[in-house]
């Protein structure tokens, strides 16, 4: 028995590691005969109605496109599969080969997804306002700072408790730009706390510690009813978060819906998503929670 | 972080631990005598019972997870303990969670292997609890596995522990909430790793443990 157990454990090993090794292949070989995906890969795709999209919780749990997509797939046919994570998984998943296009919000990772030949295009069409929440009684003082950065001199200065998301999304990664070269240490600083989570439970764990908390405005509002907590800074010069699109390069990753990725940017670019997209939120919000881009 | 591992995984292997020990002691503790009562006594009521107590082992951990939370919250009856992420509460959840599955286990086992002890006992005029103490003792080696089966629940669970944990770094961080972070990262070869290691540690775990029964049934 000891032994079977022994052998399952050995080959459990053995696979786990080949899938890491194994990592790296498919893009080389797509790279290495692109040729070969490029003859392959154009039309001969209509029957392909699906459309794997990779995007971030914020557009997807803010409602944002269980309130667009009906429009988009009525009026073309295509299925839009959505997949939501945070930026980091969001583009990750696109890299393995699982998504045909993305939606996200993390401009230097986003570079860094063209520039290695995985997204053919960045097309920033959108953006809101990141905002700071926090207890009702502000004991940071910083609902007068000038900008975000201010703000987060002054929770660092009073050591009041802060969560941050800690799992690379694209919150993350605007917090830790706002932090600039001063970085909380989580391991240091015990006011400082690395919640590993997703928005939600982070906002979550916020009202319950009576803590601050950098968050979309769009998941703040949604979840406003259930919280014990305020926006004390909004619309900073360094709080703007901007919205990507970006098709998946089908000379590196094969298996591609190109058509249906193209169908999905010209809509979402065009004049009747912008309508919808500048009005959404005024009815249960009273404001809108997304700004379109100057084209 | 992996080779050699850092202060980091360290760290969270040893909250892991530190969690899992625990909430499997003090579900054993609840547990097996519970189970050998239940499994060497007839009573009224028994069927009905061990229904409830198959349900309960099949208690989905987010639920379980959901209601320590929902009872630890500021606001809830024991919120002001403070106890919400924290290691503690991540036990009480377990326990909730393993308990059934000790008490089922165990009631089953003892029913089903100690019919001649329960017979001895009973032709010796033991009391019930007493019974119940001669089964533990006869079938300590079986119930052992229970024991295990309690500890791999406990270490492998992940959605009740982040629920009422919160995953936080350096704090209630523990293996399987660690795996789920680097998965949400799209860091999947690294997740996987942290999952060899999860596998590598509850194997050590059950070989330490079987040496250590071993060596005491010899001795």
């Amino acid at each position: 028995m000891k032994k079977l157990f022994a052998i399952l454990l050995a080959l459990v090993m053995l696979a786990g590691f080949a899938a890491c090794g194994a990592k790296q292949t498919p893009a080389e070989e797509t790279t290495a005969a692109p040729a070969d995906v490029t003859t392959e890969a154009p039309v001969e795709t209509p029957a392909n109605m699906v459309i794997r999209l990779s995007t971030t919780t914020s557009v997807n749990d803010s409602g944002l496109l269980p309130y667009l997509l009906p429009t988009f797939e009525a009026k073309t046919g295509y299925k839009v599969e959505v997949q939501s994570a945070g930026t980091g998984a969001a583009i990750q998943k696109a890299i393995d080969g699982n998504a045909d296009v993305i939606l996200v919000h993390a401009k230097a990772s986003e570079e860094e997804f063209i520039a290695d030949g995985y997204g053919v295009e960045r097309l920033p069409f959108m953006y809101n306002y990141f905002v700071i929440v926090g207890p009702k009684d502000d004991p940071a003082g910083v609902k007068d700072s000038a900008d975000a950065a201010t703000a987060f001199g002054k929770i660092r200065e009073s050591e009041s408790k802060f969560i941050s998301r800690g799992d690379e999304s694209g919150t993350h990664k605007a917090e830790l730009k706002i932090w600039g070269d001063e970085k909380p240490d989580p391991a240091e600083d015990a006011w400082y706390i690395s919640a590993g989570q997703g928005m939600g439970a982070c906002l979550t764990m916020a009202s319950e510690q009576q803590a601050y908390c950098l968050t979309d405005k769009a998941t703040f509002l949604s979840m406003k009813d259930t919280l014990d907590l305020d926006i004390v800074l909004a619309e900073g010069d360094d709080m703007k978060n901007t919205y990507s699109l970006i098709a998946v390069n089908p000379e590196k990753i094969d298996g591609i819906n190109v058509v249906g990725a193209q169908a999905f940017i010209d809509w979402m670019l065009s004049d009747e998503a912008s309508e919808m997209i500048a009005k959404y939120g005024e009815a249960q919000y009273g404001a809108a929670l997304f700004y379109l881009l100057e084209k | 972080m992996l080779f050699p591992p850092d202060k980091e995984l360290l760290q969270i292997i040893g909250v892991t631990l530190r969690m899992s020990f625990f909430s499997t002691v003090i579900s054993c503790l609840i547990g097996l005598p519970l189970g050998a009562l239940i499994g060497s006594k007839s009573f009224r009521g028994k069927a009905f019972l061990k229904k409830l107590i198959h349900t309960l082992m099949g208690l989905p951990p987010v639920v379980a997870g959901l209601i320590v939370y929902m009872l630890f919250t500021h606001y809830g009856p024991f919120g002001r303990l403070q106890m919400l992420f924290t290691v503690r509460v991540m036990v009480v959840a377990q326990v909730l969670l393993i308990t059934p599955v000790v008490i089922g286990l165990s009631s089953s086992f003892i029913e089903s292997a100690s019919k001649p002890v329960i017979e001895t006992a009973r032709g010796l005029g033991f009391s019930g609890v007493r019974t119940a103490a001669l089964c533990i003792r006869e079938g300590r080696s079986s119930l052992f596995s229970v024991v295990l089966n309690a500890f791999g629940r406990s270490i492998a669970e992940v959605g009740a522990v982040s629920i009422v944990g919160g995953n936080i770094q350096w704090k209630t961080r523990v293996m399987t909430t660690a795996i789920m972070l680097e998965t949400n990262k799209g860091k999947f070869s690294f997740a996987l790793a942290l999952g060899i290691i999860l596998l590598l540690i509850a194997f050590a775990v059950n070989a330490l443990a079987s040496f250590i029964v071993k060596e005491h049934a010899d001795g």
